[in-house]
């Protein structure tokens, strides 16, 4: 288990299930994510992935289970836990109408930070994604791109520990994706950042990745590429995901 | 969390409601219109139908024009504090809602940060109503115009709070315009805003009853007795009563204990 300068896994999710009615959307999932840990959930559409970020990201609760971020309960201390995390939604969330800075500091806001350190880490950001000019113009004027790269900007200004990323590629074009998938690694590696990324794209994972694989709502394999590939009995990653996810859950 | 960061949260989402409100010109015209068809149309035709016998506030006999401002106050509110469930709702359904939920700060502060915020932007449209009404020369008293703030804050609040009550139900944008006809109509017509309870009964009793239970009336009247300098307590009462019957049900709600949220969601698609 990967776990930070004080013994606590950044993100830790144990035993959790949840269910829609009669049936299970997730049932026993466990995980840890470390610092610079970069996890990718692997599954395909309709797996549970975003469930699963609901769940973490206390937009409902968990019927079973605890989810931890830095030691702090979710259910118990959710500030604290929130405040330790940015999550970058599948869907958009940006407000269209108003500017691209306009949208961070209403962030910024909602994390309880002063107006002037909000600009400085606004400029910091935008200036990482080579987006410093763009602050003043509508979010709607922006393409679907750049629209995600504001989203990564927003989910950091609060120096989270660790980032939540539900599919942030779909709809982009290959270039767009490798530039997102490539600055999100960089934040990874160079800022310590645990990362959790949800997909179904096999060529955004890295070979230093650690990967969990997720099907009809239950962990299929989890643990690093090689260790996934081994695990399914295949011989590639894209092999190893398509032997795990097929036929029913577990 | 400090008391500093509770403000700088609750002023972002001001600042971030209004600059939305200021982006949509149109809902402020709107927002303008209707009252002003009212008073100055339906006014206008009825205000030799409908006679206004004395009753407290007022103190002498006065025309239709000045007894419906207090309603269209109201109106006002009303449909503001819906506009923002729609809002609401309209947020859950793109995303952006889940944004405002992921904040450290507590739920239940969020939600009446919101609140505020709709009932700030609310404010501004009855002020803006009421200078209107004054420069057609409704004989409001000026004084009244101070009166009525801390009740419009609470009218606001009640108002909206029904409103989010409501949103967290909604699933769809499509059932809202449900809501307009067998919310925000019965309320309005259902109350003392156009016709004092005393005609109501004169027609029917249980319309009466229905029109005295009815918070939209309680909401009013408190406005109606604040413009005229007057506390109208077992109005207020009941207003503050529904207020938090409302705000609480919301926050309850969107509580995620409660599962409310996701059983509107119902199972995401990833």
């Amino acid at each position: 288990m990967n776990e930070d300068a004080n013994g606590a896994a950044i993100l830790g999710v144990t035993g959790l299930s949840y269910g829609y009615g009669q049936g299970f959307a997730l049932k026993d999932v466990n995980l840890t994510i470390g610092k610079g840990e970069f996890l990718v959930l692997l599954g395909p559409n309709g797996a549970g992935k975003t469930t699963l970020f609901s769940l973490i990201t206390r937009l409902y609760d968990a019927h079973q289970g605890q989810v931890a971020v830095l030691g702090h309960d979710l259910h118990r201390q959710p500030g604290r836990a929130l405040a330790a995390m940015g999550v970058v939604f599948q869907q958009p969330t940006l407000d269209l109408d108003l500017t691209v800075m306009q949208n961070l500091l209403y962030h910024a806001a909602l994390h309880g930070m002063p107006n002037s350190v909000a600009r400085q880490r606004v400029a910091e950001e935008l200036g990482r994604l080579e987006m410093a000019e763009r602050g003043g113009e509508k979010v709607r004027q922006l393409n679907g791109g750049h629209r995600r790269r504001v989203e990564i900007a927003r989910a950091l200004l609060h120096r989270p520990r660790v980032l939540l990323l539900d599919e942030p590629t779909v709809g982009l074009d290959v270039p767009t994706r490798q530039t997102i998938v490539e600055h999100v690694h960089r934040l990874a590696q160079d800022d310590g950042i645990a990362v959790f990324w949800a997909t179904h794209l096999i060529d955004e994972i890295a070979e230093s990745d650690s990967v969990m694989v997720l099907h009809q709502g239950t962990v299929r394999a989890a643990g690093s590429v090689d260790a996934v590939v081994a695990a399914a009995g295949g011989t590639t990653l894209l092999e190893a995901f398509s032997m795990l996810t097929k036929g029913p859950g577990a | 969390m400090t008391p500093i960061q509770y403000y700088r949260c609750l002023a972002g989402i001001v600042v971030r409601e209004a600059l939305r409100f200021l982006h949509q010109r149109e809902r402020f015209v709107a927002a303008l219109v209707r009252p002003l068809v009212w008073l100055l149309i339906f006014g206008a035709g009825f205000r030799n139908v409908l006679g206004v016998s004395i009753i407290p506030p007022y103190e002498t006999y006065i025309v239709y024009e000045v007894y419906i401002v207090p309603g269209l106050m109201g109106m006002i509110q009303l449909f503001n504090g819906m506009q923002s469930s729609l809002s609401m709702v309209y947020d859950r359904e793109m995303g952006s809602m889940r944004t405002l939920l992921v904040s450290p700060l507590p739920r239940w502060y969020l939600l009446v940060c919101k609140l505020l915020a709709g009932v700030a932007v609310s404010i501004l449209q009855v002020y803006a109503f009421l200078g209107i009404c004054l420069a057609f020369g409704v004989d409001l008293p000026l004084l009244g115009l101070v009166s009525i703030l801390p009740l419009l804050i609470v009218s606001g609040l009640m108002l909206g709070g029904l409103g989010m009550l409501l949103s967290s139900w909604i699933r769809q944008l499509e059932n809202f315009a449900g809501i307009m006809n067998f919310v925000i109509f019965p309320m309005f017509f259902l109350s003392s805003a156009l016709y004092p309870l005393w005609r109501m009964r004169e027609s029917s009793e249980l319309l009466y009853w229905i029109c005295a239970v009815n918070p939209f009336t309680h909401a009013v009247e408190t406005l109606r007795h604040a413009l005229y300098g007057q506390m109208n307590w077992p109005m207020a009462g009941f207003t503050v009563l529904a207020l938090l019957a409302f705000v609480g049900g919301a926050i309850w709600a969107y509580d995620p204990t409660r599962g409310m949220l996701s059983r509107r969601a119902g199972p995401p698609g990833g």
